[in-house]
């Protein structure tokens, strides 16, 4: 049996490193991934206590985070083709124009 | 038919209501025949209430019909109540009668105004104003109506508001009323708080049961006045009337005649036993009216405008009413009010009638020898003139012969004398006016001369049946010296009108007093007639003698401009600097102040969005960190 804490330690790994995916990488697909991990990294931490409650909650909570991530990754992707379209870039600097 | 009296205010009321909302889309013909017929059948139900009323005695009047509870306030409450007595009847059938035909004669008088509608719709609602302040059962409601035929006169006096003057002219009649009717209010503020009630019935219960000291009757009939003052024309606030030309003549008619400048006359004998009570109050009523009723005679006789004459005339009118008022005649005050509504209105359509012939020509010194080119207006116009000059066998010399009599019984020495001096001033300045447009040489211009024609018979026809009534409506209230019983209209008015000290007078003297009357208004037309058709040189050589008079006179002894110099002046001052100072420097300032420093903040916090997802997700990271940090430790 291996312990709870094995998968947390796990959960935190791929959280953190979602972080700082985001924010030391520059194109878009890429700090799109880093969100997938992060959201992947939350996936684990509900499934091991559901696991370890014996609860069904946190599966069904998960199968809702797996959709939604499906369904943003669909629009995100879509978004970003479409920016390169535009700027033929998908650095997230070249995007600003909210600049106050 | 009697108990479905409050049915006569209503009628007018719902067809206002129609035409308002529905106007514009209703063809001409059916706008006309439904403002009249409305009028008409309020009359109607007038004369039917009238021929009920006279069977009902004494004791129980009036008839109260109480529609709802309108008000209610803690201890004080006021209903919705219309109230039929004998001086509401008589309002009640001179508003709706000499009303419907105004209405009548409008129908040819604006047949060609781009306005119809919009004119009839405010004729219908000035109807109606006036029937809710004659039927009013309590003062909150009859204050309703002394506003709402202000706010009508007001409209219709600027009817044709793309004309500067008329704008102007609507104006300073509200103004003006406004002043008068802040006096009013006061005055029903003191009797609702005195009396614990405006139910007239109960006033006149409270005043009889003498539960009200003479100094607080005085107070409250005196700020009461003043509303009547503003109302009526009198002096000092009667500057509006004159201006009130600016109107359609057929409003001047219903203003003049039926509506809003009677509105005094009415409350004040309404309140009679307030202003008896009182003595004083009723002494000021007199003294105004006397000498209202000689200083605009005066100005009347210099001006050219032939509806400038008789709008000073109806002033002048009024001023009498308020003699009779005032030396405690209140039946002949509302006797000469009930004959002026006849001949002063007849006196204006067939000034309007005039003026339709001439194509708007309103100057004497360019008419003359009108005669024979009109040959219903010049009659009705003469029988109009005979009527007001108090000429013996029509209704004016009846009424005002009642007034100046009661006058002289009640030794008002003075208030009879002025009342004397405005007869024969009356006189000869209708005369004047008769002389300088229908007789003479013409002084036509030829445009006006070659559309000379007499007026359609929708206008002639109101015309005659005023002329009729301009000469038999005095009958219903002969002189004394004709017996106690014969005056029918002192006897109807009884019930409400408690009479005074009876006449103590020798038959000879009455025949003295009544020849006075008679011979003062027969040298005031024969002097006009000396000065306009005998010797028309003698006008110019009087000017030129008295130049300083006459510009006085001819200038209307600049109350105008010292108005304007004193209050209208000060006021525009004053305004400007509140405007400089208060409207530029708080208001605004504290407006763009607002506006200039949201902006500056805006600019200060710009930084913040930079446009950058990463900038807004480590913000969004420190958020959950400062969070977390917060719920762990």
């Amino acid at each position: 049996m291996i312990p709870l804490s094995y998968f947390f330690g796990l959960s935190i790994i791929l959280f953190v490193l979602g972080i700082v995916a985001f924010f030391i990488k520059r194109d878009l697909i890429t700090m799109f991934m880093a969100v997938e991990i992060m959201l992947n990294a939350a996936n684990l931490a509900f499934i091991t206590l559901a696991k370890a409650a014996n609860s069904l909650h946190g599966q069904v909570i998960v199968l809702f985070v797996i959709t939604v991530a499906a369904a943003e990754a669909a629009v995100g992707l879509a978004i970003i083709l479409l920016v390169f379209r535009q700027k033929k870039s998908i650095k997230a600097e070249d995007m600003r124009l909210m600049n106050g | 038919m009697t108990e479905y009296f409050w049915l006569i205010p209503l009628i007018p009321g719902a067809s206002t209501f129609i035409l308002a909302v529905f106007g514009r889309w209703l063809p001409k013909k059916y706008v006309s025949w439904q403002a009249c017929l409305s009028v008409f059948a309020s009359f109607l139900m007038a004369v039917a209430s009238f021929l009920g009323l006279l069977k009902v005695s004494p004791e129980n009047l009036p008839i109260v019909k109480s529609l709802f509870s309108w008000i209610v306030s803690g201890v004080f409450s006021t209903n919705l109540s219309f109230q039929l007595d004998p001086l509401s009847m008589i309002m009640a059938l001179v508003v709706t009668g000499v009303g419907f035909l105004i209405h009548v004669y409008s129908v040819g008088y604006m047949a060609r105004d781009k306005g119809y509608t919009r004119y009839f719709t405010y004729l219908n609602l000035f109807t109606f104003a006036m029937l809710i302040l004659v039927m009013a059962s309590n003062i909150v409601l009859m204050f309703v109506g002394w506003e709402g035929v202000g706010l009508c006169s007001y409209l219709l006096i600027g009817f044709w508001f793309e004309k500067n003057s008329a704008a102007n002219a609507g104006k300073k009649a509200f103004i003006i009323n406004r002043i008068g009717d802040a006096a009013f209010i006061l005055g029903v503020f003191f009797l609702l708080v005195n009396i614990g009630s405006g139910e007239f019935k109960a006033i006149n219960a409270a005043i009889g049961g003498g539960s009200v000291t003479q100094g607080l009757a005085t107070l409250m009939a005196l700020l009461l006045f003043v509303g009547a003052i503003g109302k009526s024309a009198q002096i000092p606030l009667y500057v509006w009337l004159p201006d009130a030309m600016e109107g359609p003549t057929p409003v001047s008619a219903l203003i003049h005649a039926a509506t809003m400048v009677t509105a005094g006359v009415y409350m004040v004998s309404r309140f009679n036993l307030l202003f008896t009570l009182s003595g004083v109050a009723a002494q000021v009523v007199a003294v105004v009216g006397a000498l209202t009723a000689i200083y605009a005679a005066t100005m009347a006789l210099t001006q050219n405008d032939i509806k400038r004459v008789l709008a000073y005339s109806t002033i002048s009118q009024i001023g009498y009413m308020f003699i009779g008022c005032g030396v405690g005649a209140y039946a002949a005050g509302m006797f000469h009010l009930y004959t002026h509504a006849f001949f002063k209105s007849l006196l204006f359509l067939a000034a309007g009638s005039v003026m339709h012939a001439l194509s708007g020509e309103l100057d004497m010194r360019k008419m003359g020898g009108l005669r024979k080119y009109l040959p219903l207006t010049y009659p009705t116009f003469l029988i109009g003139a005979i009527a007001i000059a108090g000429v013996p066998f029509l209704s004016g010399f009846f009424s005002k012969d009642a007034i100046l009599t009661h006058a002289f019984v009640q030794r008002q020495y003075f208030v009879w004398a002025l009342g004397i001096m405005g007869a024969v001033l009356t006189a000869f300045y209708m005369f004047r006016l008769i002389f300088l447009t229908f007789f003479g040489e013409e002084r036509l211009d030829s445009h006006a001369k070659q559309h000379l024609h007499e007026s359609p018979r929708v206008m002639t026809v109101p015309l005659v049946l005023l002329a009729f009534f301009s000469i038999v409506a005095g009958y219903v209230g002969l002189p004394v010296v004709f017996g106690e019983k014969a005056n029918l209209f002192t006897r109807f008015l009884e019930p409400v009108i408690k009479p005074g000290h009876k006449a103590q007078l020798t038959v000879s003297m009455e025949w003295l007093l009544i020849l006075i009357s008679v011979a003062v208004a027969l040298c005031g037309i024969y002097i006009a007639y000396i000065f306009y058709l005998k010797s028309p040189r003698t006008p110019h050589v009087l000017v030129s003698r008295f130049p300083k008079i006459y510009k006085l006179l001819y200038n209307k002894y600049y109350v105008d401009e010292i108005y304007n110099a004193i209050f209208v002046n000060s006021a525009i001052k004053g305004s400007e600097v509140v405007y400089d100072n208060f409207d530029l420097k708080v208001i605004d300032g504290t407006i763009n102040g607002t506006a200039a420093a949201t902006g500056f903040t805006g600019q200060l916090l710009s930084f913040l969005q930079s446009g950058l997802v990463k900038d807004y997700a480590l913000v969004l990271l420190l958020g959950v960190v400062i969070f977390l940090g917060y719920l762990l430790l």
